[in-house]
Formats: C-alpha cells, structure tokens, sequence
C-alpha cells in the first residue's frame, strides 16, 4: 500500500521450455549459437511446411502445471495468433488462446515474513519469435531465426500481488519451481524467464483501477523498480485529476522509467483462430499419472522437511530451497554432520565467496565433498573455526582440498599437551605485569593471554585445549 | 509416334521395351512445345526430365526399375515444391521461387520412378475456377465448342493439370482440390479427377491454401490410372500432423467393377432448373446404368448443401489469409523495397498478389476480426459440422452418391462472369464434399450438343476410395466414353 492506495498486479511470466528442440520442428534450442543455424525450413516458414508437436514440450508443460497446483486440460487447442512482423516468419504464432493445456492452479509465497497463496490463471504453449538486429547495417534490419519456434510457457497470475516485493516473491517462486521441475532453467539474463507485469492502483473499497501493461521485465530488480513507478505514476496522474489510459508500456533500465508503447486503441487485433494444421491436443489420464511419478520433492515441501528433520529456522530453509541446485549442494553436505555447522558455513561462507566472485552454485569453486571434508576437520577439531575460513579462502583460490592445504602449510592444530603447556608458559613469563594484574582480579585480560597464545602458534592451538591450560597454569 | 498413353499403356511398352522412358519423355517434350499456345506448364523441366528419364532406363535395364511405373512422365500442378525445380503457386510472389526440398507426395512419386515433366499452370494460390487468376495467364481447354473456336476455360484450379491430361502434355498429372480444384477442372476436361479422403495424402510440401480443406489427388485419363496414382502418392506421412494413420492401400490391385447391390444415392438438393438439359440427361442415364448393372437407386437429402458454399468462403479465405501471411518479402520470393517494414509489405504484397488473392484475404482478415470472428468464423464452423453430420447419416442408407461434377459445361474465357459470386457458383456441387472431408471422384460421362465434356460426381464416406474408385470403373467400362479433343492446337 502507498499513502492511502492499494496497488494491484497481474503477472504474465515468458519461461522457454528446457528442450533440446523446438516445439513444433527439430531445430536444436541451444542459446548462443551463430546467427541462423538452427532453423528448419518449418522455422523458417517455408512454403508448404507443418508444425508437429514436440511431445516433450507438452510433457514439459503438463510437469510445471502440476508443480504450479493447477489443473492439466486434457483437451487444449492451438490457436494462431496473427500479427506482421520481420521476425515472425509464418506471419502468426501459434499459441493456445482459448484452451490452454494448463488451467487454474496456485502457488505459496512468503513476503514481510506473511505467506499468501497467489492464484495461478493458466499456463500456455506458445512459440518464441525470432530476434531482429537493428545494429548491423544502417539501412536494414537483421534477423536471427535461432529462436523462432522455441517453446515457451506462458504462466498468467491471477491479480492476487498487492506489492512489488510480492510481485518479485512471486517470480522468484515460479522460476525456482520450474527449476526444480527442470522444465525452465529461469537464466533471466539470456532471456529465457521474462515478465509483463500489469499494474493498477484504486482507493481501498474502491473496484480494481485501470491497468497499463509493462513489457518484458528481465530482472527482478527491473520488476519491481518497474512496478513502483508504474504505481507511483498513476496516483501522481489519478491525483492531479486525470484518468489511466489502458496500456502497453516499457520499462526504460536506464532511466528507471515507464513510456507508453501503444494504447488499447492502437493495439493489435490478432485474429486467433483454431491452427488449422494441428489436430486437438489430447492427453491421456495415464500419461499425466507417470508424469505426477517423476515430480520431484518441490520447495515448499523440502523446506518443511529441512526444518524438520535438522531442525533449521524458517529463514534459513527459505534461503537454502530457494534454489534447487543450493539445496541439492547442502544436503549432500549435512549428510552425516552437524546441521547449524552446515548451515552456517553455505549460507555465510559459501554465499560470501559465490557473491563476491558472481558465481552461480553449479559454478561454485568449492565442492561439495570438499566443503564437507573442511567441516570434518572442524568438527574433529583438527583445525579451529578461524583457521577454517583461512583455509576455505585458499581452497576457493586454488581448488586444493582442505586436507592438502592443511598437510602442505602444516595447519593442523596443536593439541599435543606438552607443547601447549610450553606456548603457555612462553606467554606468561613474557607478560609477568599482566599476569600480577589477573591474579589480583582482572578477569577480562584471560582473553588477552588466550590471544597471544594463539598469536605465538600462528593461529594452530586448539582453543579448547588451550583454554584448559591457561586456566589451568594462572589458578592462583 | 502414336501417343497419348495412360499410366497401363506406358507401363506394358516399357515392360515389353517396345518404347524407353527417355523416347517417352521426349515425345512428351515434344508434345509441350506443340501444345505452348494451351499455357498449361508455368515453368517445363526438360533437361532435368531427360536426366531422369536415362537414370530410369538404366534402372529398367539392370532389372532395378523402383515400380512398374518407373520412367513414366507426369506433370506436377504448380502448388508441389519440388526441389530444385521453380514453384510459384501461379503467382508473382512466389515467381522466382525455388525450393531446396520435395513435397512428400511428389517424392513418392520420385519412389515409384514418376518423372516430373515440369510444373503446371492453376488458379493463383489454387483461388478460382476458371483457371484466369494465374500471374502466368490463362489455361486454355484443349476442347472447343462444335458452334465456335472461342477459347474456352479449363475449369480451376488444377486447370493447367486437366488441361495437360485432357491434351496429352502428359501421361497423368497431380492436382490439389480446396473446393472443388481437381473435380472441377476433371469435369470441364473430359478427365479424371479423384479428390481423396483429408488426411489420406499428404499435405507437406504443398503451397497451403486452405489448411482444413486442401488435398491433393490425380488427373489422370482413366479409373485404373486414377487408382494406381492415389496408390503412389497416399500413405501415412509423421510431417502432417493431419495426416491419417491408414495404411496405404493397393486401390489398383483391388479394383474391379462389380456395382451389384451397392446402393447409390441421389440427393434431392442437387437437382435444379438451371442444370442444363444435357447434363441433367447425362445424370438420369447414368442412374439407369447404374440400375441396370444391379445397383439400387435411392433419393436422399442433404439438407445443408445451400448452405455449403457460403461456409465455404468464411472457411478457405479465413484459413487463407493466415496461410498466406508468410509471403511478406523478408524470406523468400520477390520484394519491393520500401521506406520501412510496413511500406515494404505494403508495396510487396500489392505487387505480388493478384486481384483474386487479395480478394480472399480481405474476406479472411475480416470475418477473423474481433467483433466478427462469432457471427462469421465460428458460425461457418457450425454449419460445417451440420454438413457433415448430413453426409453421415446419408451414408447410414447409401453407399454412395451420384451428381453432376459442375453446373455446367466449359464456358468461353471472355464469358467468364464479372461478379466473383457468380464465379464461385462453379464449385457448387463439389465444395461440400471437401467441408465434410470425404472423398470424391469426378468421371467423364457423355459430352453436351456442343461436345463438350460433361463429369459426373461420386461420393463415399470416408477412406472409402477403394469403392469409389469401383463404382467409377463400373460406369467408365459400361459407357465407354471415348471423345477426344481435335487437336487444333497443333498440325499433327
């Protein structure tokens, strides 16, 4: 809610399709290839060709629509939908308008600590365009086909998001459910998981206000600096006394601004009608049941069991299911091992170093065995907590185990009494002022004494063992 | 040489080496050139013909040949991409198009060692009846009227593949029926035009006119021909999602002209005032042929069948203006530059298109139109299943069904109405057949006081070629019909 006003948003996610090939060709999928080579004469729309469907992409779909709670249609029809455009080669697209193969479903998200159930209005096959250069030549545009015709799932909410922090909430929790299906990889920076997000703003007890569309958002950041000013901007326009003309806008990232792109009055009439060169797209009750068999365990349902079973907070299971590669690397770490030494170490240490390096958990520097290997040593007390972050900073330097380093820089941790007993002595004879002062009751210099110790040891004396003696040799 | 061959004749000179396939092609050449002033191949393969024709002989010499019918020479109506061979759909966007693949029905023709004698002239985009829309000019009919040399049409769309058969520029030659194209254009020929069951051909390849309507079948001279043709090119084919699952069938092998017991029916919704006397004597004669060879004859209605054409020019042009959507200068045919995009559509598209195609998709753009979509589209759907659901329950009681092919005869090319509606008339017997997706076959019956060609329609249900293929073979053997066009055309 801004200064008196409820904000309303509906959001159209673009999520392509993780398929080696096309959704109604064989051309392969793979992003980054060189211009125009991977484009069938089906992709290219060459005359006389016909689409046939990719069976995997519509198991695809059917696997996120029961990750999203929703229902499966076993009958959906494909419709074109008709437009001109230099990238779209067939002169239409072929999406689902009136039956869609996914119905209504929901998902949970979790916002200022409150969950809240965001409805889920369908879920769609459509083809992706092709992509037009502008910056090639001065006079023409270019186009790349690679795209054209690579499956995308259109997932439209229901206008149940009152925020920009739940409109991002929300599309974080969509792409780390598809991801968790494996049906959309949800890389925004290539592309493949993109949003409109339609925004109105009305008086509480007042009916929804006008809406404008915003086109096309890659980032979360952009969705919800997008969604604010969007917001912003009509109560400004609704205060000063004007109206919201319904419309298609676009998000300026540089200028954090939205600018209108065309109004309901100019917008497109697309003329969907039934595809003619594809049948009903019928799906069997049996089909769906094996798909329900190969459902993963998703995140709402890891988290609970994370929770329960090592008994970690709320927050840190939100954080660690986030993303289902996370939380694959933290259980194949906990396994067998102290979950608050765990938890701690992947959610600071390792979040820290992914951070700081912009890396993504499947490019993480430090394994997942070597990660456990270092909490080991911990937990043997081999090596203190300090020198385990030196260690792990070296690790992630160079990839070398903990082991190795600890054998290599002879790490490992004095515990042998005789030679702690000799670190102490050395310190206290050294510092015989401080030690008149503790004996006549100066508590707080024992930490100084441990500190110097640890000093003369280069950070190896076992700090147990060493607090042992210490109190030990200084009893009065 | 004496010519004018059916797919059987070819098939025993070549068996018995009295002709090779390379004398057969170039007589045929030949008789192209001869016949240039009729207009019926857009673009003729000679060198690529010849080619083929000496690989086939080969074949046939070491004992390889692909078929019985290896190293015959057909014409392929303008609508097939074949590969490396110019395909126009007969229109000037398409005009400097050349295909890097083979249509499937074309390629099983090339299986069964067809050769491709080149590309033959239709209706622009296989929009019309006359044969008058094509970018390359008109088709003229190889008949002409016994009261006038006026040029008369060939019918359309497959104008050019009729009129080819009809004036032996080939042995036999593919069509495409949307409404009525091959059946039609058959009718006015004194050919045979078979229209098969939707999903029975293959569809892929083939320039798309009306999705849910098109499909391609034979001209051919005879039943027989007719049969082996659709033998070749039908089958089951993974790249048309609308293709059948059917096996292929053997309608050569099969065939035999018993009628005995079938029960053929007569719609009462065809019969009319305004069907020439001639032609309406042609259909009562063929009933008591029928009669007489142990059918039985039974009136029948199909209530929808006014309601057909209508429904017909929501359905094809609504479908077409989509179709055709992809021929906007970017990719492939001609372009004319503009200022920007739309300027370049703009300009393309006007010159590209015909008066006709614009026509169609104006039609189609509009009754696909938000505000229209239901009160046209939809409602045409509705019809559509009405017509159907005639022709089912119609085929409770009946086997099969007789009409005349056309209205009326072969009309002079100047005649040619003004008002497209009147035009479109043409179609009027045929275009329910391909709206309830069933197959249908056009035959040549007897010819008009004017000797013109007159074609008679049978109808059955669906996949069920096999029996239409043999009621039109008991009619053709019973008959006899033997008129050939005077060959004005040529000095031979």
């Amino acid at each position: 809610m801004i200064d008196g006003w409820e904000l309303v948003v509906g959001i159209e996610i673009h999520a392509q399709v993780k398929s080696n090939s096309k959704l109604f060709s064989s051309s392969s999928t793979n992003f980054g290839s060189g211009p125009n080579s991977q484009v069938s004469l089906v992709d290219a729309a060459m005359p006389g060709m016909l689409p046939v469907i990719n069976k995997f992409c519509v198991e695809q779909a059917v696997r996120s629509g029961i990750g999203l709670n929703a229902k499966i249609n076993k009958k959906s029809i494909f419709d074109r939908k008709n437009y001109f455009y230099q990238d779209l080669p067939q002169g239409y697209q072929i999406s689902q308008f009136k039956d869609p193969i996914v119905g209504s479903g929901f998902i949970e998200i979790s916002s200022n600590g409150q969950s809240k159930k965001i409805g889920i209005e369908r879920l769609h096959l459509e083809q992706d365009a092709g992509k037009s250069l502008h910056d090639q030549d001065p006079n023409y545009t270019f186009v790349d086909l690679n795209r054209s015709g690579i499956a995308l799932m259109e997932i439209v909410s229901k206008p149940d998001i009152s925020s920009a922090d739940e409109a991002v909430e929300y599309v974080k929790k969509v792409r780390s459910i598809l991801r968790y299906l494996d049906t959309c990889d949800g890389n925004m920076e290539q592309g493949s998981l993109r949003a409109d997000v339609n925004v109105s703003v009305n008086k509480p007890g007042d009916s929804f206000g006008t809406r404008c569309e915003i086109k096309n958002l890659n980032s979360f950041k952009f969705i919800h600096s997008a969604i604010i000013y969007e917001a912003k901007r009509q109560i400004r326009l609704i205060e000063s006394g004007e109206s919201i003309h319904q419309e298609t806008r676009l998000y300026n990232i540089d200028s954090g601004e939205t600018r209108s792109m065309r109004s309901k009055e100019d917008a497109h009439d697309y003329r969907y009608f039934p595809d003619p060169d594809l049948l009903p797209l019928i799906i069997e009750d049996t089909w769906i049941e094996n798909i329900k068999k190969t459902i993963p365990e998703l995140p709402d349902q890891k988290k609970d069991r994370l929770v329960k079973e090592y008994n970690l907070s709320d927050y840190d299971a939100g954080v660690i299911v986030s993303d289902r590669a996370i939380s694959d690397y933290y259980e194949e770490v906990v396994k067998e091992r102290n979950p608050k030494l765990v938890t701690t170490w992947v959610t600071s240490e390792l979040f820290s170093v992914l951070n700081k390096k912009n890396l993504s958990i499947s490019e993480t520097p430090v394994s997942a065995g070597q990660l456990g290997e270092l909490i080991d040593n911990i937990e043997s007390g081999k090596i203190s907590n300090r020198l385990a972050k030196d260690i792990f900073e070296e690790m992630c330097e160079t990839g070398k185990s903990a082991g190795e380093i600890i054998s290599v820089k002879g790490l490992s941790q004095i515990s042998d009494q005789g030679e702690l007993e000799k670190l102490v002595d050395e310190v206290l004879s050294a510092n015989p002022d401080n030690v008149e002062k503790y004996k006549n009751g100066k508590d707080k210099l024992f930490g100084f004494f441990v500190g110097e110790a640890m000093k003369l040891s280069k950070g190896k004396a076992n700090p147990k063992l060493l607090n042992e003696f210490l109190k030990e040799k200084l009893k009065i | 040489m004496k010519i004018d061959l059916n797919l059987l004749d070819a098939r025993d000179l070549l068996a018995k080496k009295e002709i090779s396939s390379h004398e057969l092609t170039k007589t045929y050449l030949d008789n192209i050139k001869k016949g240039e002033e009729l207009n019926c191949y857009n673009t003729v393969a000679t060198e690529h013909a010849l080619a083929e024709a000496e690989k086939s002989d080969l074949r046939r010499k070491e004992g390889n040949h692909k078929s019985p019918f290896d190293g015959i020479p057909i014409g392929i109506k303008d609508l097939f991409c074949t590969n490396n061979i110019r395909t126009t759909a007969s229109s000037r966007i398409l005009s400097n198009f050349v295909p890097t693949y083979e249509s499937t029905v074309t390629q099983n023709c090339i299986d069964a060692g067809l050769i491709n004698l080149g590309k033959l002239n239709c209706d622009e985009f296989a929009m019309g009846s006359t044969n008058k829309t094509s970018y390359f000019g008109s088709v003229i009919n190889p008949w002409q009227s016994s009261q006038s040399d006026a040029k008369l049409v060939p019918g359309g769309s497959s104008g050019g593949s009729a009129a080819a058969v009809a004036a032996d520029l080939c042995v036999a030659s593919l069509g495409t029926d949307t409404g009525g194209s091959i059946r039609q254009p058959a009718s006015l020929t004194g050919t045979v035009g078979l229209k098969p069951t939707y999903g029975r051909v293959s569809r892929w390849g083939i320039v798309a006119f009306a999705s849910s309507l098109d499909q391609a079948g034979p001209i051919t001279k005879t039943v027989e021909d007719a049969a082996v043709l659709l033998e070749i090119i039908s089958g089951h084919d993974e790249k048309d999602s609308t293709s059948s699952i059917k096996d292929k069938e053997n309608f050569f092998q099969n065939l035999n002209n018993s009628v005995k017991g079938i029960k053929i029916g007569i719609p009462k919704e065809f019969e009319s005032d305004d069907l020439p006397v001639s032609t309406q004597k042609a259909w009562d004669e063929c009933k008591q042929l029928l009669q007489s060879n142990g059918a039985e004859i039974v009136d029948i209605s199909l209530p929808h069948t006014m309601d057909a054409l209508p429904t017909y020019y929501i359905i094809a042009p609504a479908e077409a203006s989509s179709n055709l959507a992809r021929y906007d200068g970017v990719k492939y045919g001609i372009r004319e530059e503009g200022k920007n995009l739309i300027e370049m559509y703009e300009e393309t598209r006007s010159i590209g298109f015909g008066d006709e195609v614009k026509r169609r998709i104006l039609i189609g753009t509009y009754v696909l139109s938000s505000g229209y979509y239901d009160a046209y589209y939809i409602k045409a759907q509705k019809v559509r299943s009405l017509i159907k659901k005639d022709f089912n329950e119609a085929f409770q009681n009946v086997d099969a069904i007789l009409t005349p092919s056309t209205p009326s005869t072969a009309f002079a090319i100047e005649n040619e109405p003004d008002d497209p509606v009147q035009t479109y008339l043409n179609d009027i017997f045929t275009v329910p057949v391909n709206l309830a997706g069933i197959p249908a076959i056009s035959i040549p019956f007897a010819n008009d006081e004017n000797n013109l060609p007159i074609g008679l329609q049978i109808i059955t249900n669906s996949f069920e070629e096999q029996k239409l293929l043999n009621i039109a073979k008991n009619i053709q053997d019973t008959i006899n019909y033997s008129h050939k066009p005077n060959k004005w055309w040529t000095n031979d």
